[in-house]
């Protein structure tokens, strides 16, 4: 049985293929391991796991019916859909999330749904309504966000293989804080129709997997070789996703950009450990030079104020009226009001605040009219970047896994976290964060970005990193982990 | 130096009169959703969790509605924009599922465009609010007025047309909105039926003093549902705001709601409390670009547009202006005309003309003459018969009658029913009969009293039914009293 | 920076409720995060386009095809306050009746 829980997803489905173990051992085994979650990372588990292949096409599915996890951010039809929020409280949607649908046709199944950040808003997973989340590597962190849930029950073993979505880091974030790989696509790469809308022109869904190649692998059954025509805003992908086995980094070309890796948020742990990464790059084949993202600083405020400001427009449709909770005294007014200062926590209503600020009348030339021209510049200096290397490094987050409640009192502070991921979000391009090492004994991440479609020259390069810093990801799945401090 | 000057109450005023026309598009679906229009079916049975604002859903516009929009813009002149966006207006209601409405704001489908004398401002694609059907008194809620939302028209495509001021009388606005419907009506893009709201109007009214340019403050006047209620609602503002200006007072920005029962006009509380729509563009779409092919397509599409049709009846066929343009704004009736007369090149085009706008009209009200029992050609038989003097004008009427009744051919009808003109050999004993039994008037005749001939000519027509050609009669009379 | 009075007002436009400390609280916030916010305000981007969309695309359009809606049942299934045929709500315009 434990043999089993070690065994990488993509390792398991190819058991599963080979007869060597069945998809109903898989499900119950990591089934009794997210029963005894006692990190807070589901918020929910299904009374009954899906019949043998209920929602495949194949009897073959190439995903072996290894399980996973969903970010409670995706709609699943019948199933408590939260987006972490009490105003989603009980709302059982009527459709199914065409990334969660697609995965389940291809053989990975719901395991449950995973915690959040209400809304996605949020670097800690400390904004969930309903609990916070606890980082495995040391039960006192957080396990990063929004996709904390997600992280936290992949990287102590509670789940196979998780997706959760990246607005500014949401993805990445966590996945370096828990040690893992995350990936954030393309935006337009993988549908957003039934993903709870935060910021519609960022958010992306991705994979949190303990590997590269699973990561490829869930990623490739999310793109799916077609666009979904219920999201405009999705396209075809133009090749199909690899599953990676590259070993060296031969003849390319590698960025560094000073304006992110030595900006002084970046602790002086990580930025160790970076640097230990650029040599291990040259080692593989690589060469490393430095680039200039001249706009990328000011990335952080621009994200601040288009996120919010979608995210105002998007959360409107939470007024009492036809799903999820409601309250006020009889009027309408205070049905709206009421209903909306009740179901919504504090970081929610502070985006609100914010993002409803700035469109309104007198301001949105001055705040969200010049983001979107800062997002304009970002944007062309990754292309003229591109130019000149083929891939972008930068540590993910500033710093290791922080302890809980440490900037839940200062909104900035928390911000910050999203300092070295928000500039790929605002230029759309697709990013992954893998573990490159410990600082504090606590994960450090590596972020790989390239030009927008380059997934697979990304994910090949992680495999040959990956295979090079040899990270242990075992400290986090061992129960005796989550033991101290409890 | 001296100025002229009149004080407001000697002043001569002139209404400067725009519309904002709400167009719902008759497609199969709804402009971002697969759910099917629904025209008056249970509440709630036409909805999906795209067009109920459920969370994680997306937009999808119809192709069919882009379209649609594509050939009212060219119907109405107007300039293409290469690249337009949708934004979201923002605003609670509990109509509005998201929240926001999906519009066009600052670059619209369309612009500076005409029909007939009035310019076109814009025309822009949305999505139609949901219905809101008040309840009364909510059992829940103790004595709170309740209503309840069915969601089955929120959605449904929308073009708004917006005119610039260029109206000056509320008959004009109300004669140019009647251009506009059968214009959208031949379009094909619309039912364009003010009753059920798919036709809905909104009219900004201000005054001037005459012969001055400068524009006066204006109101927006709503829920005209009819053509009757927009002229009388127009009319009633106009006269307001002259009664306001005359006693000295000022016009006030406001939307004014017209009230069809008492034909008033009372201020609307606003939706919020300031208007800040907060618009941006919409993330969830992507611009709409048309290519040639979509314009080609629309373009290929357009019928003969009511405008032209009325100039061309007018300048070929020689019929009046009136007739022309009743036979082009109910296309209906011309398509009818039309296809009566090229049934037979003989038929007299200002006859049929009046057969098809008085006669037929009178007996089929607002039916389409092709869902009647009339055929297109045995009109033109009829009205043939008529000018050949083969049947007399009220037997004509009698057979128009039978034909709307159970259709059939006029000649037919004729024979079934004697009602051909009376021959010479019948008239002859007729006509002896009729001086016989009038000695006074023929008496009266002789003498040089025309008009006494009205009692002869009366009585043959009583005894032929009507069949009898009057001016035949009478030329029948005068031989036999000697006056030939 | 952005005080009581801004506060109440895009509160409102939010549809927001704001308890006094909220507001206080929001007001201080606020201001610190939009402080941080302007320093967008410094750079140079008179000639630049604004980016709305990263994806280039135009014209994604569906058939006018109709699908499948939703049984009025399942419609009205997540809904607060359902009758047997739609979703209820107090009247616009009118007032509580507790006179709140």
């Amino acid at each position: 049985m434990s043999e089993l829980l070690e065994l990488t997803a993509a390792r398991a489905a190819e058991c599963v293929r080979a007869g060597e173990l069945s998809p109903a051992e898989i499900f119950s085994a990591y089934r009794e391991r997210a029963e005894a979650d006692d990190l807070g990372a589901f918020l929910w588990l299904p009374e009954e796991p899906p019949r043998p292949a209920a929602a495949t096409t194949s009897a073959d599915p190439p995903l072996g019916g290894v399980p996973l996890a969903v970010k409670d951010i995706f709609c699943v039809e019948g199933a408590p859909t939260t987006a972490g929020s009490r105003i989603l409280d009980g709302y059982r949607p009527p459709y199914t999330a065409t990334p969660v649908e697609r995965l389940a046709a291809a053989g990975a199944p719901m395991l449950g749904k995973t915690n959040m950040d209400e809304f996605a808003m949020g670097s800690s997973n400390e904004n969930s309504a309903y609990m916070p989340v606890r980082n495995p590597w040391s039960p006192d962190r957080v396990p990063g966000g929004s996709s904390g849930g997600s992280a936290a029950a992949v990287a102590a073993g509670l789940a196979p293989w998780s997706i959760g979505t990246d607005t500014g880091g949401s993805i990445r974030q966590p996945a370096s804080l828990c040690g893992l790989v995350g990936l954030k696509p393309t935006y337009g790469a993988v549908s957003r129709y039934g993903m709870i809308a935060f910021a519609s022109s960022l958010d992306q869904c991705g994979p949190i997997t303990r590997d590269v190649t699973d990561a490829a692998l869930l990623l490739r059954h999310l793109v799916a070789g077609r666009r979904d025509p219920c999201d405009s805003t999705s396209v075809d992908f133009p090749e199909e996703i690899e599953l990676p086995s590259s070993h060296d980094l031969g003849g390319l070309r590698v960025g560094v950009v000073p304006e992110l890796s030595e900006a002084a948020t970046i602790d002086a742990g990580v930025k160790a450990v970076f640097d230990a990464a650029l040599e291990r790059i040259e080692e593989l084949g690589g060469g490393v030079e430095e680039i200039s993202l001249p706009h990328s600083e000011h990335g952080l405020s621009a994200y601040y104020v288009l996120a919010p400001a979608e995210a105002s427009a998007n959360l409107s449709r939470y007024d009492g009226v036809r799903f999820g909770l409601r309250s006020g005294d009889g009027d309408l007014l205070s049905l709206y009001e009421r209903t909306r200062a009740e179901g919504f926590g504090d970081e929610v209503k502070r985006r609100i605040m914010l993002g409803t600020y700035a469109l309104s009348s007198g301001y949105y030339e001055a705040y969200y009219g010049r983001a979107q021209r800062v997002r304009t510049k970002i944007a062309e200096d990754f292309r003229a970047a591109f130019e000149r290397v083929d891939l972008v490094v930068t540590p993910t987050s500033p710093s290791v896994a922080f302890r809980l409640g440490e900037r839940t009192a200062d909104p900035m502070a928390m911000y910050m976290s999203d300092y070295c991921t928000v500039p790929m979000s605002l230029a759309g391009l697709p990013a992954v964060s893998i573990p490159a090492g410990l600082s504090e004994d606590l994960p450090v991440g590596l972020q790989i970005t390239g030009p927008a479609f380059t997934e697979n020259r990304i994910l090949a390069a992680a495999h040959a990193l990956e295979r090079a810093f040899g990270f242990d990801s075992s400290p986090a799945r061992r129960p005796a982990a989550a033991a101290p401090g409890r | 130096m001296t100025t002229v000057t009149t004080t407001p109450t000697e002043r001569a005023y002139e209404p400067v009169i725009g519309l904002e026309i709400h167009v719902q598009l008759r497609t199969q679906t709804k402009m971002f959703c697969g759910c099917a229009l629904s025209f008056g079916d249970d509440p709630n049975t036409h909805t999906c969790p795209v067009c109920l604002g459920h969370p994680g859903t997306l937009p999808v516009p119809n192709a069919e509605a882009i379209h649609f929009a594509l050939m009212i813009g060219l119907a109405l002149e107007c300039e293409l924009a290469p690249r337009s966006i949708f934004h979201r207006k923002n605003y609670f209601y509990p109509d509005l599922p998201k929240g926001y409405q999906i519009s066009q704001f600052d670059i619209p489908l369309w612009r500076s465009g005409r029909l007939g004398d009035v310019r076109v401002h814009r025309v822009h694609l949305e999505e139609d609010a949901a219905k809101l059907v008040h309840a009364g008194s909510s059992g829940r809620i103790h004595g709170a007025e309740a209503s309840v939302v069915d969601f089955n028209r929120g959605g449904t495509p929308l073009v708004e047309i917006v005119t610039e001021p260029d109206l000056s009388s509320s008959e004009q606005a109300g004669e140019w909105l009647r251009l506009l419907r059968a214009t959208l009506k031949r379009l094909g893009v619309s039912d364009v039926n003010m009753d059920e709201g798919s036709l809905r109007c909104d009219a900004n009214v201000s005054i001037r003093p005459v012969g001055t340019a400068t524009l006066g403050t204006k109101t927006e006047l709503k829920n005209m549902n009819s053509f009757r209620f927009l002229e009388r609602g127009i009319a009633a503002e106009v006269a307001r705001q002259e009664e306001l200006l005359r006693g000295g007072g000022e016009v006030e920005q406001e939307t004014l709601h017209f009230d069809p029962r008492t034909g008033g006009l009372s201020a609307l509380r606003s939706k919020e409390e300031s208007h800040d729509y907060r618009y941006f563009p919409e993330p969830d779409l992507v611009p709409l670009a048309p290519t040639q092919a979509m314009i080609d397509r629309a373009r290929t599409a357009l019928p003969e547009l009511p405008g032209a049709r009325a100039q061309r009846l007018e300048r070929e066929l020689g019929l009046p202006g009136d007739v022309a343009r009743l036979l082009a704004f109910r296309s209906e009736l011309g398509d009818f005309y039309e296809s009566a007369l090229s049934a037979d090149g003989a038929t007299d085009p200002h006859t049929l003309a009046s057969w098809v706008t008085v006669e037929l009209v009178a007996r089929l009200g607002d039916v389409d003459p092709a869902e009647s029992p009339v055929a297109p050609e045995a009109l033109a038989e009829l009205v043939r018969l008529i000018s050949a003097r083969s049947v007399s004008g009220s037997a004509a009427k009698e057979v128009l009658d039978a034909m709307v009744a159970d259709g059939g051919r006029p000649e037919a009808i004729v024979v079934e029913r004697g009602l051909g003109l009376a021959g010479a050999g019948e008239l002859d004993a007729v006509v002896d009969r009729a001086i016989e039994a009038n000695p006074d008037a023929a008496e009266k005749v002789r003498a040089g009293t025309a008009k006494a001939m009205g009692a002869i000519v009366g009585a043959v027509m009583r005894e032929t039914k009507g069949r009898a050609d009057g001016g035949e009669v009478q030329r029948m009379v005068r031989e036999r009293l000697g006056l030939g | 920076m952005i005080d009581r009075e801004q506060v109440l007002h895009v509160a409102r436009l939010a549809r927001l409720e704001l308890t006094d400390a909220e507001v206080e609280r929001m007001a201080r916030e606020l201001s610190g995060i939009l402080d941080h916010l302007e320093r967008i305000v410094e750079l140079d981007l008179d000639h630049v386009e604004p980016t709305s969309h990263v994806v280039a695309l135009e014209n994604v359009l569906r058939p006018d095809e109709p699908r499948p809606s939703l049984a009025r049942e399942r419609a009205l299934a997540g809904a607060p306050d359902a009758t047997d045929s739609g979703f209820r709500v107090p009247s616009p315009g009118a007032a509580a009746a507790n006179g709140s």
